[in-house]
């Protein structure tokens, strides 16, 4: 019996090389897109560690020339505008996503998906605009509200969008399951479809408020900025990424300073949401 | 184990001549069923009589129509898209004249592919029917799930793993832990679509001892590729083919002396 030896043709040699070179470009693609996040990341904390107290917590603005001072206004308006921007957002989103993935095979659904499709290309000066129309005009002063709104507007296709694909992602048999047990179609729909996707709807709804807690451009015109304490829908309102937009291009190197610090507060709030909401919806089951 | 499964060839072996003392009334009866989907029509004028207490095995090659009729029963056609002419009736009633969830808590339903709830424990997927269509109070759930999880030979195996993820069982265990979630909401019918054929042979001689058990307390239409498997666990059976009923008689005679050519070829596996 002859013995056929393993003798690689030269084709396999050019498979070999082939395989590694798009191997290594997959890494090197990763680092690139990891490296300036992280520079990013190091040089916010590296420029706004030292400017970090409590003051800036607790503190109001001081005026210019006067050292210290913080910006608890601003960190508390960053929270209303964003609880008030979900708070709209966040409902219309959602059941608009289920909407689409449950009974969406209709015109209007087509047209709805298509319409949050081009939602979520529009750009966030545009949200603040229509704000600006809706709110603003109407009540003929800035305030928390005009600048919730847009960030609504910004975050629903985000949510929309998540939320469908979620849903759709949960398989069919499920549903039929559920059905079977004579369990009604809209508590089949809360109760097993949503229930199953939900870990997906929560990723989706951490983006999109990261999304709009780093939003400035929207704000300028709805809920302006305010150097003074406020909580009121009705009034405008202070915000991190305001302030940092106002004190960034301030002549004075101590708003500068403040403006890096209030930067790594902005990034530190952001991820410190999404860690909480994480560990909260972690599953109750191990991962297999 | 070994012992277990000699044990229980002999019961099952012994079932097709078996008489039950229960009645033989008509639990369920179809008439005139012509169903579609779309303008493809999967069944054409089907006839049949579903006795009480009794399993009733539906066999016949893929795309048959087998699937479809039995999913006629509970209403889960239209689920799929479906549509139908004819009627079937419950104990009397049009169940097409009602609401079709009043109709899915009486005639239940466990799938080809076991399919507990992945976010919800093992008591949860068991209790969760009860829990969304109301009626039994919370200080019941524990024996609900308890009775139900023994009813499908479950019990034993979980008893101690009751908060543990349903998907961390085995796919028979799975498969037995559906049959216990549909008995939790104590159906009068079980419809059982090819429950076995994921399965392993010892996971399906379970699911077949159980079946068997299972008459008892309800009436269960089963649809199956396995002919053994419905020659083993049916006291009736009806061979579909190409949407049509071709025969439907008592299961011994339909495996023994078919009056129709069709089935004979069917059976002895000469096509299908």
């Amino acid at each position: 019996m002859s013995i056929t030896p393993f003798v690689p043709s030269w084709q396999y040699y050019r498979r070999k090389i082939a395989g590694a070179t798009m191997l290594a470009l997959c890494y090197l693609s990763a680092v690139l897109a990891i490296v300036p996040l992280v520079l990013i990341f190091f040089y916010t904390i590296n420029r706004g560690v030292s400017y970090l107290n409590l003051d800036f917590f607790i503190q109001m603005p001081k005026p210019v020339g006067e050292p210290g001072g913080g910006m608890a206004n601003a960190i508390v308006g960053t929270l209303v505008l964003v609880a008030t921007g979900s708070a709209i957002g966040l409902p219309i989103g959602i059941l608009t996503g289920i909407y689409l993935a449950e009974f969406g095979n209709n015109k209007f659904a087509y047209f709805a998906r298509f319409m949050t499709d081009v939602l979520s290309g529009v750009p966030s000066i545009v949200a603040g605009v229509v704000a600006y129309g809706l709110v603003v005009v109407p009540m003929k002063h800035f305030s928390a509200a005009a600048g919730g709104v847009a960030l609504a507007i910004l975050m629903i296709p985000t949510v929309t969008r998540t939320t469908e694909e979620m849903i759709r992602l949960v398989p069919h048999s499920y549903r039929e399951a559920a059905l079977a047990l004579g369990i009604p179609m809209w508590k089949t729909t809360m109760q097993i479809v949503v229930r199953t996707a939900f870990r997906g709807i929560i990723t989706g709804i951490l983006l999109s408020i990261a999304r709009i807690a780093g939003e400035t451009a929207p704000l300028l015109f709805t809920a302006l900025g305010n150097r003074f304490w406020s909580t009121s829908l009705d009034q405008p309102i202070g915000s991190l990424t305001v302030f940092i937009y106002d004190y960034a291009k301030a002549p004075f190197e101590d708003w500068n300073n403040q403006a890096w610090a209030a930067a790594l507060v902005l990034i530190i709030l952001i991820s410190g949401l999404s860690l909480a909401v994480r560990v909260v919806t972690r599953s109750k089951f191990v991962q297999r | 184990m070994t012992t277990d499964v000699i044990s229980r060839s002999t019961t099952l072996s012994a079932k097709p001549t078996e008489k039950q003392g229960q009645s033989t009334s008509v639990k369920m009866t179809a008439r005139n069923i012509n169903a579609f989907f779309g303008k493809v029509q999967a069944l054409y004028d089907v006839n049949l009589d579903i006795a009480g207490n009794r399993v009733l095995a539906i066999i016949g090659p893929s795309g048959c129509g087998k699937s479809t009729f039995l999913r006629c029963l509970n209403r889960m056609h239209e689920v799929a898209g479906g549509t139908m002419t004819g009627t079937v009736e419950l104990d009397g009633q049009n169940i097409y004249g009602t609401d079709a969830v009043l109709v899915r808590k009486r005639v239940g339903m466990v799938f080809q592919k076991a399919n507990p709830f992945p976010t919800m424990s093992i008591f949860d997927n068991v209790a969760i029917g009860l829990r969304l269509t109301g009626g039994v109070p919370k200080s019941q759930m524990n024996d609900v799930v308890e009775h139900s999880l023994k009813q499908a030979a479950l019990w034993d195996e979980v008893k101690d793993s009751l908060n543990k993820s349903g998907v961390s069982l085995s796919g028979g265990q799975q498969q037995r832990l559906c049959i216990a979630r549909t008995l939790a909401v104590n159906p009068e019918v079980i419809l059982m679509d090819e429950p076995a054929s994921a399965l392993d042979p010892i996971a399906t001689a379970k699911i077949e001892e159980l079946i068997y058990e299972l008459k008892k307390d309800f009436t269960i239409v089963i649809v199956t590729h396995n002919m053994q498997q419905a020659a083993r666990v049916s006291n009736t059976t009806a061979f579909f083919y190409m949407g049509k009923l071709i025969e439907f008689d008592e299961t011994k005679t339909i495996f023994t002396s078919p009056k129709q050519k069709q089935t004979e070829d069917y059976i002895t596996g000469r096509f299908g």
